[in-house]
């Protein structure tokens, strides 16, 4: 997964009329790679399954990648989602379940839209229109027992980068805490920060900001 | 996560790209002086003799340190008609006639397996020797022996050490799929690639003897704490608890690392002894506590907390313990760094919504503010304590500036591709 490259050791510069030093390096020039890290065959086997529930949720919900450009409101839209939700993604039926009011779908299947919690500036507050997005995911986790949600969290990019670090945990703990009381057990969320190291936009205005100052639930 | 199995597949395609492309090292990072500095010492470098179609021009990279430290005003080589390659040739008067105190002159030869660099320190008004050293260099140690010059002349015409001769690394990324940590010459000069990933890499932190990098990498989707040998490529896993593993800091003996874990429920600092194994924690409270950064005497640990309600400075003993408030100005003040003589502290202060690189004595006392970025992080001391190294943005893109100890100079590093972040001037080594 990741590369390794050693650094070319030169020997230390001396004045005459001492010997330059004469450091064998073994590795120079050689590229190393390391054996990827133990990806077990059951996160492969749950990254093909997600890919599949994503593949049905994406012919289930014709429409879907219309929302991806829509995340240029978030952060300020109240209902946003709600509004259109319902008939835009249906009612969660890939589950069979039956999904949580305003067609919210928790879970793999969810669109990008459904899996993003956004923040305020300087919050961990979970937000009124975060509420529906953190339901759906609660109630798939309680249905999937075996199933294991990633709440990332992240900042934006203002302030020093490993506070901002401390600031996505936060957020990432409290959509960990909404989840549990909602009753979800703690085994199945693990939370990672990347701070402002991942923003979901590039930008380096308050809309930029507004988009990356989110917890996002993966699976 | 739905978009693994592409983006594995894309950042495999890279690697085997970027593998071939790696050993082609190149200037990705150039200079630019900012603002200049009065006072600054004139000096001659002249060209070197037999340096022509070599690889590196040694007069060239001695003129461009020299400038780059503020303390130096070089001529240009067209500002003169002479061209001794040794203090024998010198027409003394001449250089007086043009009022630069001092001259550099020397030859290139090949031989051997590379090259025998001379060089010679005039003092022109006494028309007298005050350097002359030769050295035998491998082919690809040219711009090193420049940068070893620069430092000796550094050195001899200002009584401080020259930190020419050393490394920088850096985080460089391309969108959020691409991930490098960088080593490079001090001046920008020769990138090293010495890890790549599709996940974020931070936080690089070099150990006292310059040769291992503790960083945080993403790699498993999950923070921790790795440390490197720049040389050899072997990796070893520090710290990989649940939540939070970020800020390593070395201690100055190399032995421990100081480190931000929040496995316990919130972000903590703890100390970690490489020999051992054994982690302590240091803080406890339920605020944020992170970016440790170790004294040079090893006595105290300075960090970042919100214990206070916005991030503020402290300090606290490197056993743990009670911690005092360094800071009281400003609602944002973070990322605390120490001096090599441990006399001050560079850190990320906020001031009407935009952040800048301030320096401090140890005290908490004596605040300065070094830079007007806006965006300015990241802060990085030279070894020898003359220079800090930072991120800032230029353009709307992350790039690395340096900034006098005194703020008087400073410059950008431009880069001509991707973000730079996250600069630390590597120590002298060993």
């Amino acid at each position: 997964m990741v590369a390794v490259r050693p650094l070319n050791r030169s020997p230390p510069i001396r004045p005459d009329p001492e010997e330059p030093a004469q450091e064998s390096d073994p590795n120079m020039n050689a590229e190393r790679i390391p054996t990827p890290k133990n990806r077990s065959l059951q996160t492969l086997k749950t990254v093909l399954a997600a890919a599949t529930l994503a593949t049905l949720a994406a012919c289930s919900s014709t429409g879907s990648t219309s929302g991806d450009g829509s995340s240029g409101s978030g952060g300020s839209g109240t209902g946003a989602y709600g509004a259109s939700a319902g008939g835009q993604y249906g009612s969660g039926g890939a589950y069979g379940s039956g999904g949580p009011a305003g067609g919210y779908v928790g879970g793999p299947g969810a669109t990008q839209e459904q899996r993003v919690v956004y923040f305020d500036y300087d919050s961990a507050d979970i937000r009124a229109d975060s509420r529906p997005i953190i339901q759906a995911h609660a109630q798939y986790l309680q249905q999937t027992p075996g199933s294991v949600a990633i709440l990332e969290g992240h900042a934006d990019e203002r302030g020093s980068r490993e506070y901002n670090i401390a600031l996505g945990e936060r957020r990432s703990v409290a959509v960990r805490r909404a989840m549990e009381a909602l009753g979800v057990q703690p085994n199945q969320m693990r939370t990672v920060s990347y701070g402002e190291e991942r923003p979901a936009v590039g930008g380096h205005d308050e809309s930029a900001y507004a988009q990356n100052r989110r917890v996002e639930i993966a699976y | 996560m739905l978009k693994t199995l592409p983006t594995r597949a894309r950042a495999f395609a890279a690697l085997l790209l970027t593998l071939a492309a790696v050993t082609t090292a190149r200037a990705e990072l150039t200079i630019e002086i900012v603002k200049g500095v009065e006072g600054a010492l004139p000096i001659a470098i002249a060209p070197f003799g037999g340096n022509a179609g070599l690889p590196a021009d040694i007069a060239a990279i001695i003129t461009a340190d020299l400038k780059r430290s503020g303390r130096f005003s070089p001529l240009a080589s067209s500002q003169y008609a002479d061209r001794p390659t040794e203090l024998s040739q010198v027409n003394y008067a001449s250089f007086r006639s043009i009022g630069v105190p001092h001259l550099a002159v020397g030859q290139v030869r090949a031989g051997g397996a590379g090259y025998a660099v001379q060089f010679q320190l005039a003092d022109v008004y006494q028309g007298s020797q005050l350097l002359g050293s030769s050295f035998d260099v491998r082919s690809g140690d040219l711009r090193r022996v420049a940068h070893h010059i620069a430092d000796l002349i550094y050195e001899k015409l200002t009584g401080e050490k020259g930190a020419f001769n050393t490394r920088i690394a850096y985080v460089t990324a391309r969108g959020t799929s691409s991930y490098t940590l960088v080593v490079a010459d001090s001046d920008g000069y020769n990138p090293q690639v010495v890890l790549r990933s599709p996940l974020p890499v931070m936080s690089p932190a070099w150990s006292p003897d310059g040769s291992k990098l503790a960083y945080v990498s993403f790699e498993n989707r999950a923070a921790q704490i790795v440390v490197q040998n720049v040389f050899t490529g072997a990796r070893q896993t520090i710290s990989a608890s649940p939540g939070i593993n970020g800020a390593p800091a070395w201690s100055p003996d190399g032995s421990q690392l100081a480190f931000t874990l929040s496995k316990d429920g919130n972000p903590e600092i703890y100390r970690y002894d490489l020999a051992s194994r054994q982690t302590q924690r240091l803080t406890s409270t339920s605020a944020i506590d992170t970016e440790a950064t170790w004294s040079p005497d090893g006595g105290s640990i300075v960090f970042t907390s919100d214990r206070g309600g916005g991030p503020q400075l402290y300090r606290m003993p490197a056993s743990g313990g009670g911690a005092e408030r360094l800071t009281f100005s400003g609602d944002y003040n973070s990322r605390p760094t120490f001096s090599p003589d441990g006399k001050s502290i560079a850190y990320v202060t906020r001031s009407g919504g935009r952040f800048h690189i301030a320096v401090m004595d140890a005290s908490g006392r004596n605040t300065r503010l070094l830079t007007d970025g806006g965006m300015d992080e990241s802060p990085s001391f030279a070894p020898n304590g003359g220079m800090i190294l930072y991120a800032t943005q230029q353009g709307g893109r992350g790039v690395l500036a340096a900034v006098s100890t005194d703020g008087r100079v400073r410059q950008t590093l431009l880069s001509t591709d991707g973000e730079v972040r996250e600069p630390a001037w590597s120590p002298y080594g060993r």
